[in-house]
């Protein structure tokens, strides 16, 4: 296959980037996008120029760190799909693709497609977590927890905190990721104690980390490789407000 | 927003069903209009609860733009550098014309009022005659006009729409279970709304009402 | 010992587990163990390397504790460490199936299934403890799966004999490593951890023979700094990636753990590694990692090649009777089910006899056709659907129409650092725990078991034994500014060759070249013979790296050539050590298979008069044979047998 790649190149956080276009001969179908992007940068290593910087690690779809947009959407086109499970065969030869990084005040560049996500744990430090010290726990079957609690808060536990959300979401808000947290924990009996406390914690810490605000448009949704569903946002508001109104007390 | 959103959509509501009043002719209408203006009185003078509605509802207006103007300008801070490639939307069109939808209302709002209350901009207008004056104004010969208020409502129904759907969430009185339900409603809901706004000025075109 | 390439040194011993019966062990350190005062907990600091679930869950523990931490990873979150790739599940003996199981049997099974190259205190701990780290991630939160009444879900692993394995769908290594991730998160919203993503450990800081410190690089602008403590803990993670391919992350390395032993860690076992028999094939040259698919399709599915050499049709068009089901035919009681080292060989020597299939013939087919005649597609839907999906999509091909193509994929590594009972390795101050200790997996390691024992380390080994060790080097004092130049010199150095060089050859064709070497030669099955050749490979490979390799950049802001440079230097160094590992163990054991040594029926051999002991190695000089220290293995509560599955 012949694809043309138009790659976002950065120098550094402070520098100004552009396009630049990249023509590659000989893409095997079998590759992943990564994979071609790595042959790419060999052929540029050799070219004495400078490979372009990118995140990704498991190449399995589960860390959470590769993070491309690829033409316009979060992870590319395949539904359901990280940047690294994308194979070139869901291309056609001869096309031309533009590849940019996730786009948002709190998630800078750090260099061409590689951005700082450190504010999602800025919002786990927070709050998502339930204070359990090690050697505390009593026997596991202490607290019986009915089945579809447990699998609702597996579902959304399955966040991989990758960020595409925010990339996809036109409001820059990172609603999604943080009601993923808040589902999980607020769904299991031992999550309940901290349930309320947490999540103003989580949203003040979202709203601080230079976030936008939630509309539910549901682009979010439609992107997250992992299907996290829109309604774990429904139950961060819920949960939010019921904190906020004082009609719980808060535990801390 | 979802407060505002629902005491303007309280609002539609009573004005679809209030317009409805023209097919019972122009007396019933009329009346109806004249009966607006007297509702508290004795105890409200002449028109005061008019304009306790209107204040209401314009206080509600603009609290609702203003705070869609600010979620706007956080959007634009949480994203300054914008996308070079525009992807097609992924989630609901309804959604993502909110705002553009918003200001188009806006400007449809200002242009109604200086229309039909105030008859500022209306070629033939007569005060008290509401008949008379909806009839003119949708005059087979005004098809502008016409074009232009269903544009309008069509994208009163977008706005609605979403604007329904997610003031439930942000109030977060959906869940799983009811997602579907919600979402049937709320469409059913605007459908029924858009079609009781649409029939006045098309009957006035095809000449129910003259 | 005529050879040279390597020279036995004193035998080792780890001094730290008390006598006595196997039962009381744990509960007999702990109390001997010396305690810190609470108050001075305060000043002691902790530096932590790696956030995986060994390195996660001793960061939280031990900032509970009241210590102060500072902790690194390279990746740009605690919570993207390797551990989250984790599939299968758990192990723990909390016998909630009332199935016979108990934590003598899987000390039992660990021990066995390790081929006895393990050491049994160790083992007995894990399985001692394996019950209370279901105890904590539960209360933390993590989502296993239940059963209908509430209660938490089992399933058998591995091909064990009870349902021991905890589990959260596909993904349980994800939703313990974010239990752990939370627990550090907690810590460092308290202010007891100070915490340095994107920073990679480039060298360890000693001060009178012990561990103080690490010298770091920032990824970001490549600053080089130092940062001390009382101790060190590295919790990095395996090596498997010097074999270029494997089913690890791109990003993980030896470079922590290698550095360490070239300033006097002992590496242990280094030849030990796990290949996993079930992973997708190699597509082509720009393969860049292998995917490893659940060992569970095992169950349904049925292995076979071609009966013919270079049988080239569709595997749809090829009749019954020109198939060879050869683990069935080899193997008639386990079948398909055989263990992973047995049934990764066989495929290797059916594909070596020019049978595999796909590309390369490096592959053999796990054909699902018989499973969806008997239980219908639904059924096999439900079952293994999004295996089936991963798999297609990876490879754009059906696997309910075309049978999947399998091929083996180095998965694991039991060697590592030698640590003793306590996980403290030859250096004092310096900790190893998770996958880069030598661990308590002998030379094989059971499904289900790494993460395990990564969190019986973090959460409650390593906390308690450290403290002895803080409680009894109480003065250690200031680490001098020599010691800290010293060490970032030899960084600086390092990083300036590199990029001085400006050869002619990528760093990645150097990786995928040593790949080549280490998986042909020091991969499923090892000879004398190869693994001479791979000796003078290896030196050879390493002296054209440091001659000819391109780096390009500079050493101040965020280069990523730069740092898989520097990994695949040490891999370069690393490999050399497991080749020498494996040529001195004329036995086969476990994941360690010498082709001299099997009997008659192919089987592995193993030589418990000449072997039964861990070799741990010591670093003497690049190209220098390095010294044995042998750690005698006894066995008082399992006695060795053989391994039979026919
Ligand atoms: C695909 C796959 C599936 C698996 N499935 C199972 C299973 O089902 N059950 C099971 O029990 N085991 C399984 N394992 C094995 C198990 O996941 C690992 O052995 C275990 O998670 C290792 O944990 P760890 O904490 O030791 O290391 P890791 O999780 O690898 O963490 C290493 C940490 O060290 C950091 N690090 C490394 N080098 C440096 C450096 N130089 N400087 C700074 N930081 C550094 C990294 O950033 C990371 O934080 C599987 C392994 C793989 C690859
Ligand atoms: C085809 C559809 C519509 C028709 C025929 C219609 C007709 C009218 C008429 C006749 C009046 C004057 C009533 C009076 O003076 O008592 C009026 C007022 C008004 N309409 Fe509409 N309308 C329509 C749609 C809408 C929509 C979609 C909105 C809102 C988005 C809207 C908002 C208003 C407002 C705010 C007023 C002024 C109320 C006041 O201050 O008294 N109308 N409309
Ligand atoms: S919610 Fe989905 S898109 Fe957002 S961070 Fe989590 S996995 Fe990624
Ligand atoms: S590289 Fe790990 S999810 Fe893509």
């Amino acid at each position: 296959m012949k694809i043309t790649l138009r790659v976002w190149r950065q120098k550094g956080p402070e520098d100004e980037g552009r396009m630049v276009e990249y023509r590659l001969d000989d893409v095997s179908p079998d590759m992943s996008f990564l994979e071609m992007l790595d042959v790419l940068n060999e052929k540029l290593i050799l070219e004495g120029e400078d490979p372009i910087a990118f995140d990704h690690d498991c190449r399995e779809g589960i860390c959470g760190m590769c993070s491309l947009v690829i033409n316009g959407t979060p992870h590319g086109p395949e539904k359901a799909t990280t940047t690294c499970q994308l194979h070139m065969r869901k291309f056609k030869d001869g096309d031309v693709i533009t590849v940019e990084p996730w786009r948002a005040k709190a998630f800078p560049v750090i260099k061409d497609l590689v951005v700082d996500r450190s504010a999602f744990d800025k919002i786990i430090e927070a709050g998502g977590y339930i204070s359990a010290p090690t050697g505390s726990a009593p026997d596991a079957h202490s607290v019986p927890v009915p089945k579809p609690a447990a699998d609702a808060a597996f579902e959304a536990a399955e966040c991989i905190g990758c960020g595409a959300c925010v990339a996809a979401c036109p409001n820059g808000s990172a609603m999604l990721f943080t009601a993923a947290k808040v589902t999980h924990l607020g769904l299991l009996p031992q999550g309940q104690p901290e349930r309320y406390d947490r999540v103003v914690k989580m949203v003040e810490a979202h709203d601080e980390a230079g976030f936008g605000g939630c509309t539910v448009t549901g682009e979010c949704t439609a992107a997250c490789p992992k299907g996290i569903p829109l309604d774990t946002i429904t139950r961060l508001n819920r949960d939010y407000l019921a904190a906020t109104a004082g009609r719980r007390k808060k535990t801390r | 927003m979802a407060v505002t959103g629902a005491v303007l959509v309280l609002y539609l509501v009573a004005h679809m069903l209030g317009n409805l009043k023209v097919f019972f002719g122009p007396e019933e209408i009329n009346e109806y209009a004249a009966w607006l203006r007297t509702i508290g009185s004795p105890v409200l003078h002449h028109e005061w609860f008019l304009w306790i509605m209107r204040v209401v509802l314009l206080a509600s207006l603009i609290l609702h733009i203003t705070m869609a103007a600010q979620l706007t300008a956080r959007a634009r801070r949480a994203r300054p550098a914008r996308y070079r490639h525009r992807a097609k939307v992924q989630g609901s069109y309804a959604a993502r014309t909110m705002r553009w939808g918003g200001v188009i209302i806006a400007l449809f709002v200002i242009y109604h009022v200086l229309d039909l209350t105030t008859g500022t901009v209306h070629p033939e207008y007569e005060h008290g005659d509401v008949y008379g004056n909806l009839a003119a104004d949708f005059a087979p010969e005004r098809w502008y006009v016409t074009l232009f208020y269903v544009l309008a409502v069509v994208a009163v129904g977008f706005h609605l729409r979403h604007g329904l759907v997610s003031a439930v969430q942000s109030l977060g009185l959906s869940s799983p279970q009811r997602a579907r339900a919600l979402h049937l409603a709320a469409s059913a809901f605007v459908v029924v709304l858009v079609a009781g706004y649409l029939s006045v000025p098309f009957a006035v075109t095809v000449g129910l009402v003259d | 010992m005529t050879d040279t390439f390597y020279t036995l040194g004193d035998p080792i011993a780890d001094t730290k587990a008390p006598k006595g019966p196997i039962e009381e062990r744990w509960s007999k350190r702990k109390f001997e163990a010396k305690l810190v005062n609470p108050a001075n907990k305060r000043k002691k600091t902790v530096i932590v390397v790696g956030t995986g679930l060994a390195g996660g869950s001793a960061g939280a523990t031990l900032a509970e504790l009241g210590y102060k931490v500072i902790q690194f990873c390279f990746q740009d979150s605690p919570r993207r460490a390797h551990s989250i790739a984790a599939q299968g599940g758990i192990n723990a003996a909390k016998n909630y199936r009332n199935d016979g199981d108990s934590v003598f049997r899987l000390f039992y099974d660990t021990v066995k299934g390790g081929d006895f190259r393990a050491r049994e205190s160790n083992v007995y701990r894990l399985a001692e403890i394996s019950t209370q780290i279901i105890d904590q991630c539960v209360a933390q939160g993590v989502p296993f799966a239940r059963e209908y009444g509430g209660l938490l879900d089992n399933r058998s692993f591995g091909g064990a004999q009870v349902s021991r394995t905890f589990y959260a769908r596909g993904q349980t290594g994800q939703q313990l490593l974010l239990g752990a991730y939370q627990a550090l998160m907690r810590q460092v919203d308290a202010g007891n951890v100070e915490l340095h993503p994107r920073h990679e450990m480039l060298e360890l800081v000693m001060v009178d023979g012990r561990a103080r410190g690490v010298v770091v690089r920032n990824l970001v602008n490549g600053e080089i700094k130092t940062y001390t403590g009382d101790a060190v803990v590295l919790a990095t993670g395996g090596y498997g990636n010097v074999f270029y391919l494997s089913t690890n992350a791109m990003g993980s390395n030896a470079t922590a753990i290698w550095r360490a032993h070239k300033r006097g860690a002992l590496f242990a076992n280094p030849c030990f590694t796990q290949i996993h028999p079930t992973c997708i094939p190699v597509s082509g040259d720009h393969q860049s990692k292998l995917t490893l698919m659940s060992e569970s399709l095992r169950n349904d599915g049925r292995v076979w090649v071609p009966v013919k050499a270079g049988d080239d049709r569709h595997p749809n068009d090829i009749p019954e009777a020109e198939r060879d089901y050869y683990l069935e035919r080899i193997y008639p009681a386990f079948g398909n089910l055989v263990p992973r080292d047995i049934a990764s060989r066989a495929a290797k020597k059916v594909c070596d006899e020019g049978r595999g299939v796909g590309p390369g013939g490096r592959g053999v087919y796990l054909d699902f056709a018989d499973a969806i005649k008997r239980m219908g597609i639904d059924a096999v839907k439900a079952k293994y659907g999004n295996l089936f999906d991963m798999y297609e999509r990876i490879t754009g091909e059906n696997p309910y129409e075309v049978p999947m193509r399998i091929y083996p994929a180095v998965h694991y590594t039991m060697g590592g650092l030698w640590v003793d009972y306590d996980l403290q390795s030859t250096i004092p101050g310096l900790f190893v725990i998770g996958e880069a200790n030598f661990s308590d997996h002998g030379a094989n390691r059971l499904g289900a078991s790494a993460l395990m024992q990564g969190l019986a380390d973090g959460y409650f080994v390593l906390p308690n034994t450290i403290g002895d060790y803080l409680a009894t080097n109480n003065k250690l004092g200031e680490v001098p500014a020599e010691a800290v130049a010293e060490a970032e010199s030899r960084v600086q150095a390092q990083i300036d060759k590199l990029l001085s060089i400006d050869g002619d050859r990528t760093v990645d064709s150097f990786h995928r070249e040593l790949g080549h070497i280490m998986w042909e030669y020091c991969g499923m099955e090892r000879t004398e013979e190869g693994l001479r050749k791979a000796l003078q490979l290896i030196p050879a490979l390493r002296e054209e790296f440091w001659r000819r390799v391109k780096v390009p950049g500079s050493a101040d802001d965020l280069n990523q050539s730069l740092e898989k440079a520097g990994r695949v230097a040490d891999f370069l160094e690393l490999a050399e050590l497991m080749c020498i590992d494996a040529l001195h163990r004329t036995e086969s054991c476990g994941g360690h298979f010498r082709a001299e040594s099997q009997d008659a029926d192919g089987e592995a051999k193993r030589d418990d008069a000449n072997f039964s002991y861990v070799a741990a190695w010591e670093w003497t000089g690049l190209g220098e044979p390095p010294v044995l220290h042998k750690e005698a293995l006894e066995f008082e509560y399992v006695k060795p047998s053989q391994r039979s599955y026919k």
